[in-house]
């Protein structure tokens, strides 16, 4: 199986495997072939998010996916590369710091039900790999756009009983927050946990919207209380 | 002099529980990680924390105790194992306070599952991403306190003086920053190393991360403190055949059978692991394959209950669970043994302390419960945070290694000039197969003494060995070496003390000693640098 790697340029390898995972293969060619090849990797089933990376174009987990004859396998995008498939994810991190993407107090004697527990299932299955921050057109040209992972974050976060500050989260993410993405929903079609940052965000705008925020977009549009197509809510 | 200020190596579980309790009690707190926090084993973990809540059926702290007693064979110490369990519904409530996202039972309490060695439901579970959930959760407190987190920092050494009584005390410690390839040196009044077990000494046959290579272990033994227990490698029962990838106890707390080729069950699916992991031992070994079967669990069930189980056994097995079932074998899990650590989390260098995996508090003895794991890092975190933070307020002593700099340099140019004439990663499966064939779960003194000689040799060829990749910048083949030649010295220890624990007892079982031999071994093994191994109670 051949298999061709963006390095400084791209480097075409050939392994002797088949019906591997990408992390097996980038394994035998570093420990067989080029020492010199890098990337990361730790848990080698899906839940440590070290392994993201992009294989003709779109972003999968190293290991779990199954290589193919002729695949390209590039960095993420949107991401400085520090080397070879190995991107600097500093940025994105940073990105749930501004958002604040913590409970904001801690709590007591909140009973949570089985529909509460529900409600941010999902959300708090992120593993912070970054492929949605790769995938993102927003993130591509507006590099302080809080981003999917970390506003799925404070949806987490919103979405919960024990938080008493919902008002402050949504304050927070108004600013290169919910009214920047496109809802074009690239991110949730490249998540690897099913996650779906753009419905968040959706949900994160209505809760915006009952807290007073407006879609600061409308009014260029001459728009103002009519609801968008975006899912938004009118009033 | 830098009073107050504390460096955690590691930002799984303990070392971000470390650290935020060190914040505060009111210490400056760096955390160094050599990935990005929330990337550590922590997330691995499935099945649940352990505490006696009674929220599925009756249960009690003395339970609790019991069943950890009971699962150590003697060797754990009682009064560490009762702080560690009467702590434990709070430790739970304090997460469930700061919004871990625990599955819920249907009257709104936190919901509890069986695992293996206990009496009760005990472990409470975030569907099967509970270490997942619980380490995310902690990295956001992380960031609400603003505590800093240096990721992609290679621990080197832990750097240590000694005082006028020729004492040694811990000063900072060095790191490669793996970025840019230079040496960085942290001064601190006290380290707290959070950095993990060494199971990937059984490379491809163990189910942890590759990042699992004891690294915390081995420079906290060059600095001088002990470790005790190495010979207790714990296997876990159910590990996907061809991909050693875990699949949780929690399959078999819900019902799950163990089956061989012909379709039979052969053993009690709740016993504590040692005991699972031999039985499926013995059926291999009779040329059986072995299964996991939970089809009769159902789809919903399975979707709700365990949907990461199913997921892998798609992705890594390429079975769906709900309809086949799962070839399993069994595989290094967790390290018992580790560094040595009194009542107050503290080695024997002054000011170094350690929590996690790494550590040994004495409570899980030759054989770990499930669901301790995830509860230790959570209380002994706390109380390697609080420790190191008074430490670190009331210290007065100089911090001067200016030597030591340049020592990390030097060795990163030598190990950077070896030949590289023989291909390291090769001889890390080597060691993995041999570890696995005669250190695991079936042991006896030959096969001991053979992997020893093995051991030795692989020593002696490390002058030999080397990195191809010279380049400075983001150098993974070097990190990896020298994680090799980490697991190569603890591979040491832990054979020599497997060689001299002439007795089974827990996860350590010796086919030509098969009994424990309470007269001379109810006590935990201590090894120094030199290989000399003694008992203490």
């Amino acid at each position: 199986m051949k298999i061709n790697i963006k390095r400084d340029v791209v480097v075409e390898y050939e392994v002797d495997l088949h019906n591997k995972t990408l992390l097996e293969v980038l394994n035998e060619i570093k420990t067989t072939i080029d020492s010199s090849l890098t990337f990361s990797s730790g848990c080698r089933s899906s839940v440590c998010g070290s392994c993201s990376m992009r294989v003709n174009g779109k972003e999968v987990l190293a290991c779990s996916y199954h290589a193919k004859d002729g695949d390209l396998v590039e960095p993420l995008k949107n991401s400085e590369v520090i080397r070879d498939l190995v991107v600097n994810m500093d940025r994105a991190y940073s990105f749930n710091v501004r958002a604040k993407t913590w409970q904001s107090s801690t709590a007591t004697n909140v009973s949570l039900t089985q529909e509460d527990e529900k409600i941010n299932e999902i959300q708090s299955d992120c593993i912070l790999c970054g492929s949605c921050y790769s995938a993102c057109p927003v993130y591509a040209v507006n590099g302080e756009f809080l981003g999917p992972f970390s506003l799925t974050r404070v949806w987490r976060y919103v979405s919960d009983k024990r938080e008493t500050d919902a008002k402050e989260k949504i304050d927070t993410i108004q600013t290169n927050g919910v009214w920047d993405c496109t809802l074009c929903n690239e991110c949730t079609l490249v998540c690897p946990q099913d996650i779906s940052s753009k419905a968040d965000i959706e949900k994160l705008r209505a809760r915006s919207s009952m807290a007073g925020y407006m879609d600061p977009n409308f009014g260029s549009f001459g728009g103002g209380f009519f609801s968008g197509d975006d899912g938004s809510p009118s009033f | 002099m830098m009073k107050n200020n504390i460096i955690v190596v590691g930002a799984g579980g303990a070392g971000l529980v470390a650290a935020l309790n060190a914040h505060a009690s009111g210490a400056q707190v760096i955390v160094i990680t050599k990935e990005y926090p929330t990337r550590s084993q922590t997330c691995m973990a499935q099945g649940g924390i352990n505490a006696a809540l009674s929220n599925a059926g009756e249960d009690s702290v003395e339970s609790h105790i019991q069943n950890t007693l009971k699962s150590a064979h003697g060797l754990a110490d009682e009064d560490a194992v009762r702080f560690l369990c009467e702590a434990a519904p709070e430790a739970v409530e304090w997460l469930d306070s700061i919004g871990v996202p625990f599955s819920r039972t249907k009257d709104s309490k936190i919901a509890q599952r069986t695992l293996g060695g206990a009496s009760a439901a005990r472990a409470c579970y975030a569907q099967d991403y509970t270490g997942l959930k619980i380490l995310h959760t902690l990295y956001d407190r992380c960031l609400a306190a603003g505590i800093e987190i240096l990721s992609e920092r290679y621990l080197l050494e832990c750097l240590t003086n000694k005082d006028k009584n020729s004492a040694s005390y811990v000063c900072g410690v060095s790191v490669l920053n793996k970025r840019n390839g230079e040496i960085e040196v942290y001064k601190a009044a006290s380290v707290i190393l959070a950095t993990g077990g060494y199971s990937r000494i059984f490379h491809k046959h163990s189910t942890n991360s590759v990042s699992s290579t004891g690294d915390g272990i081995a420079s906290a033994l060059r600095a001088g403190a002990r470790l005790s227990d190495m010979e207790f490698v714990q296997f876990h029962p159910t590990a996907l055949r061809s991909s050693s990838i875990l699949i949780s106890e929690s399959a078999r707390g819900a019902g799950g059978f163990l089956l061989n080729s012909k379709g039979e069950r052969f053993t009690n699916e709740l016993a504590p692991r040692d005991e699972v992991a031999r039985a499926i031992d013995e059926e291999i070994a009779k040329g059986e394959d072995v299964f996991l079967d939970i089809r009769h669990l159902g789809a919903e069930f399975i979707d709700g209950e365990l949907p990461q189980e199913r997921k892998l056994a798609k992705l890594y097995e390429n079975i769906d669970p709900v309809h086949e079932l799962i070839p399993i074998k069994s595989v290094a899990h967790y390290s018992m043994g580790g560094i040595e650590v009194d009542k107050n989390s503290s080695t024997i260098v002054e000011g170094l302390y350690a929590a996690g995996e790494c550590a040994n508090h004495k409570v899980h003895g030759a054989n770990r419960l499930g669901g301790n794991s995830l509860l230790e890092l959570v209380v002994f975190g706390k109380q390697a945070g609080e420790n190191a933070a008074k430490y670190a307020k009331g210290f007065n002593k100089e911090l001067e290694f200016s030597e030591q700099k340049s020592s990390s340099e030097k060795l990163i140019q030598e190990l950077k000039n070896l030949p590289n004439e023989i291909n390291f990663y090769e001889k890390h499966d080597l060691l993995g197969e041999i570890f696995y064939k005669n250190v695991g779960i079936r042991r006896d003194a030959l096969a001991l003494k053979d992997a020893l000689t093995e051991i030795k040799k692989l020593i002696e060829e490390l002058p030999f060995m080397g990195v191809g990749d010279k380049s400075k910048e983001c150098n993974t083949n070097l990190i990896e070496f020298i994680e090799f030649k980490n697991m190569l010295e603890l591979s040491e220890l832990t054979l020599i003390s497997a060689i001299c624990r002439d007795e089974s007892r827990g996860a350590h079982f010796r086919a030509d000693k098969p009994y424990e031999d309470n007269e001379k071994f109810r006590a935990h093994s201590i090894i120094n640098r030199d290989g000399v191994v003694s008992y203490e109670d």
